[in-house]
């Protein structure tokens, strides 16, 4: 790499187009499969006309969005009607440059790290940038200038600003284990420690994601687009290539949730149980698998956990959301929080 | 060719600071108070960059997820409650404003100097102190966990108690009057 523009420019040009491909092909396909399931679910079939089985589906209705005519409403805020979209879009794909998804390996020679960048504050990074994608939602649902889309966008606020913060405190109980706020670090430090982190930080497990479903909308949390209530909520008067704008966040926040859940919680990139049951499970039978199927396996298994989630539950009222996330989740939080922090001074060899 | 990767960070710097500026005028000359706060969501990001490129990775991170995530968020909460779309300009008001705002236009343009001398006279700021935890280059978090924790304890500590009784007070102030007599 004796060119300096290889390295500078090159090689990550590259990595943000595979990237960028992977993720919006796997928002589509997620919608695919989240009609799939949920079909299976309600013994119904689900989408089968398009392509063998159906698996054609998604590209078919990315056409249909791509082509449909682009309605703006007349008394809609210009400037900021189109902003929204971009500002929900454009923070739910930046994420995804901090993302580990396997550790480095050699290719041809040279050392390629599958992800974009190690920054050594990644997962402040992510919280930080991800928190710029309710701007979208709330300025999409004020410039559309309809009351159903303010409604939807005043409660996004007010749910997402909620649950950012037992968010976040359950992921300060992995860095105080982990020691670090970089992603490969944290992985790194699962590996040293034998153990997933999933083990000793359930509680901050489960209120990470159960927060990481109230940040990406989603049921039994999907209040600021509830149907029976506010028509679409804040994406009410968008269509076209703009609503599909909004899809595609929603669907890369899901695999932002999962991945990130993945990495903190469940050894990312690792094998299951890293010297832990080894002796009990003939694990090098499993060390062909590249380290890059672990996190996909896993990122999945949170993705139709979501799923499920919709399958299953009912939407929860809006006074019960606030509840659990201030009575019930930053309490919980806190005290756990505390409790990890001792545990990690008795324990840990610091 | 190298020229443009020597010059790359004062590039950008010149760039975020543009931005910065840009926003920083729009707050105070948009007549709509939506696109008021988004210019200064603008601000915020580009001060955001400007932190990065003095390696102060950490205080970039909470500026963008404090001030552009959490606090101009509530902002447009309550701006978009009081449907500011609706409020009649009152230029009387402003009128009235004038001699004030000469004055601290003026006060601020001295501390304005007053810092870029002491700036231009001491010696270059490369970022690099922001990373030293006693005397060690570790990490702008460490450096900042440092500081806050060992050095500046205290006044960290009446700070947050400060803002404890903030709270406590837009709490009480906030609460709906119960019907029983007693304390509301």
């Amino acid at each position: 790499m004796a060119n300096p523009w290889v390295a500078f420019l090159l090689v990550p040009l590259v990595k943000i187009v595979v990237i960028l491909l992977a993720v919006i092909l796997l928002a589509a396909y997620m919608s695919f499969f989240e009609r799939k399931v949920l079909a299976y679910m309600q013994i119904r079939i689900g989408p089968n006309r398009v392509g063998p089985r159906g698996w054609l589906q998604p590209i078919a209705d990315a056409l249909k969005l791509l082509v449909k005519e682009d309605i703006v409403p007349e008394r809609a805020e210009k400037l900021v009607y189109f902003l929204g979209p971009v500002l929900v879009v454009v923070p739910a794909l930046v994420v995804f440059s901090v993302i580990p998804f396997g550790p480095a390996f050699k290719l041809f020679g040279y050392e390629v790290t599958p992800y974009l960048t190690d920054v050594n504050i990644g997962i402040l990074f992510i919280l930080g940038v991800s928190s710029i994608g309710v701007y979208g939602v709330i300025l999409g649902g004020w410039a559309s200038n309809n009351k159903f889309s303010m409604m939807g966008g005043l409660r996004s606020a007010a749910q997402l600003v909620s649950y950012e913060v037992p968010m976040g405190l359950s992921v300060v109980t992995v860095l105080l284990m982990a020691n670090s706020l970089s992603l490969v670090k944290i992985v790194e430090a699962q590996k040293q420690a034998g153990v997933w982190y999933v083990i000793p930080g359930i509680v901050a497990f489960f209120i990470y994601f159960v927060c990481g479903v109230a940040e990406t909308n989603r049921n039994p949390f999907d209040l600021p687009e509830a149907e029976s209530e506010l028509v679409a909520g804040f994406h009410t008067e968008y269509s076209g290539m703009k609503f599909a704008f909004y899809f595609l966040a929603e669907y890369a926040n899901m695999v932002v949730i999962s991945s990130i859940a993945t990495v903190l919680f469940l050894g990312g990139w690792l094998p299951p149980f890293p010297n832990w049951l080894a002796a009990v499970w003939a694990l090098p039978a499993l060390a062909w698998i590249p380290p890059i199927a672990w996190f996909v396996l896993k990122m999945a298994a949170f993705l139709f956990v979501y799923i499920w989630f919709r399958g299953t539950f009912p939407r929860y009222r809006f006074d019960q959301l606030m509840d659990l996330g201030w009575k019930v989740f930053i309490p919980v939080s806190l005290v756990n929080l505390m409790a990890v922090a001792l545990g990690v001074l008795l324990i840990g060899g610091r | 060719m190298t020229w443009f990767l020597v010059h790359f960070a004062q590039i950008v710097f010149y760039c975020l600071a543009a931005v910065a500026l840009a926003g920083a005028v729009g707050v105070i000359a948009f007549r709509s108070p939506v696109h008021a706060a988004l210019s200064l969501l603008g601000t915020f990001l580009a001060v955001a960059g400007v932190f990065v490129l003095m390696q102060a990775e950490f205080l970039a991170a909470v500026q963008v997820l404090i001030y552009a995530g959490g606090i101009m968020v509530l902002f447009l909460f309550v701006i978009m409650l009081v449907k500011a779309r609706d409020i009649p300009d009152e230029p009387q008001y402003v009128r009235r404003l004038v001699p004030a705002a000469v004055i601290l236009g003026v006060l601020l343009a001295a501390l304005v100097g007053v810092g870029l001398w002491a700036a231009s006279s001491g010696p270059p700021a490369d970022g690099a102190a922001l990373r030293l935890v006693a005397g060690a280059p570790l990490g702008n978090t460490e450096a900042v966990g440092w500081s806050l924790y060992r050095d500046y304890l205290l006044p960290f500590e009446v700070v947050s108690i400060v803002l404890l009784v903030a709270m406590i007070g837009a709490i009480v102030m906030g609460r709906k009057e119960t019907g029983r007599g007693g304390a509301a």
